[in-house]
């Protein structure tokens, strides 16, 4: 039982980290429709970008501050050069473009600061805590722990921030519906460049902590695979659905792969995530917390 | 000049339905297919035919898979590579294990994949949009999972890989790169001549139904289950037979992991640079994906030492992943329709030339 | 109009294709398909760089026997199919097709194996590939040099049973080894190994796979803690390998008690670990280090020229860098051997496949290099293209790798019997002849023509 339960936080725990990569496929999704493919890639910039200011020698503040401003800048620039031209295409094409864009930012990441690995030290140790360890003989980790604070922080701020300031609510007019948060005033351009540098935010959260975990390097871009069941079982537009998608995904994930793996021989991580998804999809096509469809003749 | 239709009448049925109602175009496609079938091999070395021209074929029929089921019935998949591999480790099994010659093989492997794809296509009956994407994750991942788990599909090669075997119609062996491009040439001529006819009869007119608004084709009577599987059917077949022609005539050995969600977005890639519902689209986007990481790499080495620019290959590599995405969302701003749609409007020009309108 | 600068577009390309500059004629040109970019290109960096140093160093030196080396790499991102076209490419850029092939990639080298058969160009994979092409006399021209995944599979038992105190690897007897491995063709290769050993010498193996590409292994680790396993073989390759090392701080297992591949114990994997890393251990070809007469010299000749490869300087004798200059080394030995034979000029692909078949480099030999235990004796013949199948161990101390053990040998008679079977199985669904080696090695058959059999 002891082991149950050792997996199942741990395999919240990883739900976690993916609710966080999903965050800004939602984010981006909710503003502007588009499936941010590049989601991963910008994990991948974010960290190496972090990773290669600390190691100039930058403390890690200011190399977080300077990441930050170049997931600014690569936000706005993405705006301009990519969303701009494809204005009101099918969302097929605008995802097409985003796989463009990914392929664009991890060409550049690699000349900018190499393809080697770096390594992202926060001071913070992935042991186990030895007071649970002892007391329950169960593995939790420090840094898991602290992840999931920092994802749990950064999902408050958010929904503060859309709830309470006037980008906020400017955001979820533009969400709701473009045209008329057009018509009454409010910059639909303005609005995209700040929603893709809030993903870019999200995506420097994502990138140090699974950076400090797995090191900035290229794999970095396939944690947007890890975040893809997250996404199709919360719903496209729910921050609220990121969270809970990941803690399902994560905890079944996990059980699954301990649990019914070795009945078939393992290794079976990589789709279930996506039967369990398809399994809930079933029952309610727009995800948990997906808008409600209604098509109409 | 050459490109008019004046003077064309159709005066039958018959003539005004066939599927190039143009002469010109005729004559057009008759000299492609002589320049491909007895042209090419005369010319082509075996770079041409072996790195370039067999892939090209191979993925333009795998394109024209998922084309006809994104293009023509609007069911979003990325699950391509998958349905491949169904149809290689299935013609495999059928020549090993039946000792069957090899064209029915390919097709019972194609249909092999064709069963797969009805049976992730199921939820699409419920499922649309980006959600549906789920489904066919699903089937790549499991599928790619399946054939590398369980030893039967392998024969129980300790590394999961297959080997080829060797290839003969009617006798003739298929060994040399020329035989297996003309092998390759001839089936997905047949096959893209098919969809071709597809496209236009009730079946694809049902597709496109259905693409355009399900609930609308639903109640003009369409049966949405049918038209939704056939489409999952026919597009995993050709795309089972791709995976099948890509084991025998292009690689030769294969393992599962050969067919991952990258090949699957590959072919996406091409179905959208192509054009989105276009048989002809489909050529232009597999050559178009196949052709510009290999010419940049071509190009981009030699222009820098031309310049006397002394920079790293790393940089070099890089710079190719960087301007293949650039030119990919260009190429997307420019013209959202794809290569086909540049084509159409070229052939537009052509025929009112010399006046602008 | 945009349909006529298509047009254009496209009629440039053709002609670039083809009038590319072909190599030069007296110069030895070596085909590299190599990946500097892409999920690998952290590795393929190394790897290359080492080996582009080291044949830069003999061409400072007068190349081989006079003849200067040549080489042009194309990008192949670790993908089968740019793979393909990269061969393909590079074969027609000189007459000897590209000398000699190293892959690097165990996919490309599966996808191009039957082609390089069909040219008669040596397909040579040190350290990964086709195993079972150990067996030259169904695959002439595929050579899985130095050691196999099987031998060190079967060598990393016999190094446990030491670690545990043992000798031999029956004194493995009653134990439990987790084996964690990258659930793929490669992680795939050594389980029959491991079953066959573990049936022989009654010890357990649970076998944990790590679906690609293994960035979160959280559940395997704990697997890993609920089996209590006495050792860990852990069997990864790029992003898989610090994760997992992180993972397993994570769940408490001590690094102590894993050993990698050697594809899982280089700087690339243990540096972003950090502390998690500290006493992990992995196999190897032999010792690595900037101290290494031959090393020294790469930097001496070609870095103090300004010529070296590598931009990031301090990766110069990594464990990858150093498996890169052997690539070099083992080139460049196999031109020379055939040379030996034919004459001091350019050797097309027949005639190194003959000196790769005759291919002997031990350790004095690989003195006079300066690469003194880089590598193990290795003698390779027509009936046994590995050569070798010896590994040492070496640990990671935090800052560097250290070997602690000598050249170890694991069960060769159990794992030849393994190969043996799947290079029969291999040639039965080809309807391939095996050659007859006792005729190569008394020169009276050099070629490697396969008969076929007729079909039934």
């Amino acid at each position: 039982m002891e082991f149950f339960f050792e997996v199942l936080i741990g395999g919240l725990l990883s739900g976690v980290m993916y609710s966080l990569v999903a965050l800004g496929f939602v984010l981006i999704y909710k503003a502007s429709g588009v499936f941010n493919f590049a989601q991963g890639a910008m994990v991948y910039f974010a960290a190496l970008t972090f990773a290669g200011f600390v190691d100039m020698g930058a403390p890690l503040p200011v190399a977080f501050v300077g990441a930050f401003v170049s997931m600014i800048v690569l936000g706005i620039l993405t705006e301009r050069v990519v969303l701009r031209p494809l204005v009101n295409q099918p969302q097929i094409t605008l995802f097409m473009a985003t796989i463009g864009l990914a392929f664009f930012i991890e060409g550049l990441a690699q000349i900018v600061w190499g393809a080697s690995t770096r390594r992202i030290d926060l001071g913070i140790t992935d042991e186990p805590i030895p007071y649970i360890l002892d007391r329950f003989n169960m593995v939790v980790s420090t840094f898991d722990l602290i992840a999931a604070v920092i994802a749990g922080a950064l999902v408050a701020v958010l929904a503060a921030f859309f709830q309470y300031t006037k980008i906020g609510r400017a955001l979820r007019a533009v969400a709701d519906d473009h045209q008329a948060a057009l018509s009454i005033g409010i910059p639909l351009q303005h609005i995209w460049a700040i929603i893709w540098t809030v993903a870019g935010f999200v995506a420097l959260v994502a990138g140090m902590l699974w950076g400090a975990r797995n090191g900035a390097q290229f794999a970095l871009t396939f944690v947007a695979l890890k975040a893809l069941p997250v996404l199709i079982l919360g719903g496209f537009t729910s921050i609220l659905g990121a969270i809970v998608g990941g803690l399902i995904i994560g905890s079944t994930e996990k059980l699954a792969e301990v649990y019914i793996g070795p009945m078939v021989g393992g290794g079976i991580e990589n789709w279930f995530p996506y039967v369990l998804a398809l399994f809930f999809l079933l029952v309610r096509p727009e995800g948990l917390f997906g808008e409600k469809h209604i098509d109409r003749v | 000049m050459l490109y008019r239709e004046t003077g064309q009448f159709k005066t039958t049925y018959a003539a005004d339905q066939q599927i190039f109602p143009i002469r010109q175009d005729r004559i057009a496609i008759g000299l492609l297919l002589a320049v491909a079938f007895l042209g090419v091999p005369l010319v082509a070395d075996q770079y041409w035919l072996s790195a370039i021209l067999i892939p090209f074929l191979i993925f333009a029929l795998a394109t024209l898979g998922l084309n006809i089921l994104t293009g023509y019935a609007g069911q979003l998949s990325l699950g391509s590579a998958a349905f491949m591999a169904v149809g290689a480790f299935g013609a495999y099994n059928f020549i090993l294990r039946l000792d069957m010659p090899i064209i029915p093989a390919f097709l019972l492997g194609g249909l092999c994949a064709a069963t797969v794809g009805i049976l992730f296509g199921l939820p699409s009956l419920r499922i649309k949009g980006f959600y549906l994407a789920v489904a066919t994750l699903a089937a790549q991942f499991f599928v790619v999972w399946g054939l590398t788990k369980f030893g039967w599909f392998s024969n129980y090669s300790s590394s999961g890989v297959i080997t080829a075997q060797d290839m003969e119609i009617f006798g003739f062996p298929i060994d040399s790169p020329v035989s297996k491009y003309l092998l390759t040439l001839t089936i997905v001529s047949l096959l893209a001549l098919m969809a071709k006819n597809m496209v236009r009869s009730n079946t694809g007119r049902s597709w496109m139904a259905v693409r355009d608004m399900d609930v609308a084709a639903e109640v003009i009577g369409i049966p949405l289950m049918k038209t939704k599987l056939l489409a999952f059917a026919v597009s995993s077949f050709y795309c089972g037979v791709a995976g099948a022609l890509a084991a025998y005539c292009y690689l030769g050995t294969v393992e599962p992991d050969y067919f991952t969600l990258d090949l699957s977005f590959k072919i996406l890639f091409m179905v959208i640079v192509g054009g989105v519902g276009s048989i002809l689209g489909s050529f232009f986007g597999a050559a178009f994906i196949i052709l510009l990481p290999i010419f940049l790499n071509i190009v981009l080495h030699p222009l820098f030492g031309l310049f006397g620019i002394d920079i790293s290959t790393a940089i070099v590599s890089n710079m190719e992943l960087m301007i293949f995405g650039g030119l990919i969302i260009f190429f997307l701003a420019v013209e959202p329709h794809g290569l086909a749609r540049l084509w159409q409007i070229g052939k537009e020009k052509l025929r009112i030339w010399p006046f602008p309108h | 109009m945009k349909f006529k600068k298509t047009l254009f577009a496209l009629a440039a390309t053709s002609a670039l294709f083809a009038g590319m500059p072909a190599a030069q004629a007296d110069d030895q040109f070596v085909s590299l398909l190599s990946y500097r970019v892409g999920p690998y290109g952290n590795n393929g960096i190394s790897v290359f760089g080492g080996w582009i140093d080291y044949m830069k160093l003999v061409n400072a030196k007068g190349g081989v026997n006079g003849v200067k080396l040549t080489w042009e790499e194309c990008e192949t991102e670790y993908n089968n199919a740019r793979g393909v076209e990269c061969y393909e490419r590079l074969k027609g850029k000189s007459p000897t097709k590209g000398t000699m092939i190293h892959p690097v990639s165990t996919g490309i080298s599966y996808s191009i194996l039957d082609k390089t058969l069909a040219d008669k160009v040596p397909l040579v994979m040190i350290g990964y590939g086709r195993t079972d092409a150990v067996d030259g006399r169904y695959f002439p021209y595929a050579f899985p040099l130095v050691t196999t995944y099987q031998m060190q599979a079967s060598a990393m038992l016999k190094f446990i049973s030491q670690r545990l105190g043992g000798k031999e690897t029956a004194d493995l007897k009653g134990k439990k080894i987790a084996f964690v491995y990258h659930d793929s063709a490669f992680g795939k290769e050594p389980l029959e190994v491991l079953r066959a050993e573990s049936a022989l010498n009654k010890f357990e193996v649970v076998e944990i796979p790590v679906a690609h590409p293994g960035i979160e292994q959280t559940a395997q680790w704990q697997q890993v803690r609920q089996a209590k396993p006495d050792f860990v073989i852990f069997w990864g390759w790029g992003a898989m390998n610090s994760a997992g090392l992180q993972a397993a701080q994570k769940v408490g297992f001590p690094r102590e008690k894993m050993v990698g591949v050697w594809w899982s114990g280089a700087e690339e994997d243990t540096v972003p670990a950090g502390p998690g890393a500290k006493g992990y251990m992995a196999a190897n070809f032999g010792v690595v280090g900037k101290d290494i007469p031959l090393i020294k010299d790469i930097v001496d000749t070609v870095y103090k020229a300004k010529q070296g490869d590598m931009k990031d300087e301090s990766k110069i004798g990594s464990v990858l860098y150093s498996r890169g200059v052997l690539h070099g080394l083992i080139t460049v030995e196999a031109i020379r051997t055939a040379q030996a034979k034919f004459g001091k000029r350019v050797m097309t692909g027949e005639e190194i496949q003959w000196g790769l078949e005759h291919l002997k480099i031990d350790q004095k030999r690989l003195k006079e290099l300066g690469a003194e235990g880089m590598m193990p004796d290795t003698k390779v013949t027509c009936a046994d293209h590995e050569g070798s199948g010896k590994v040492m161990f070496q640990q990671w101390d935090g800052t560097k790798w250290n070997k602690i053990t000598d050249y170890l040998e694991g069960n060769r008679t159990l794992v030849r019997q393994l190969l043996d079977a799947s290079a029969k199985k291999y040639a039965e669904e080809k309807k391939i002849q095996p050659r007859d080696c006792a005729a190569v090695d008394a020169g009276t058959e050099t070629g490697a023509a396969n008969k076929k059999t007729a079909k039934k």
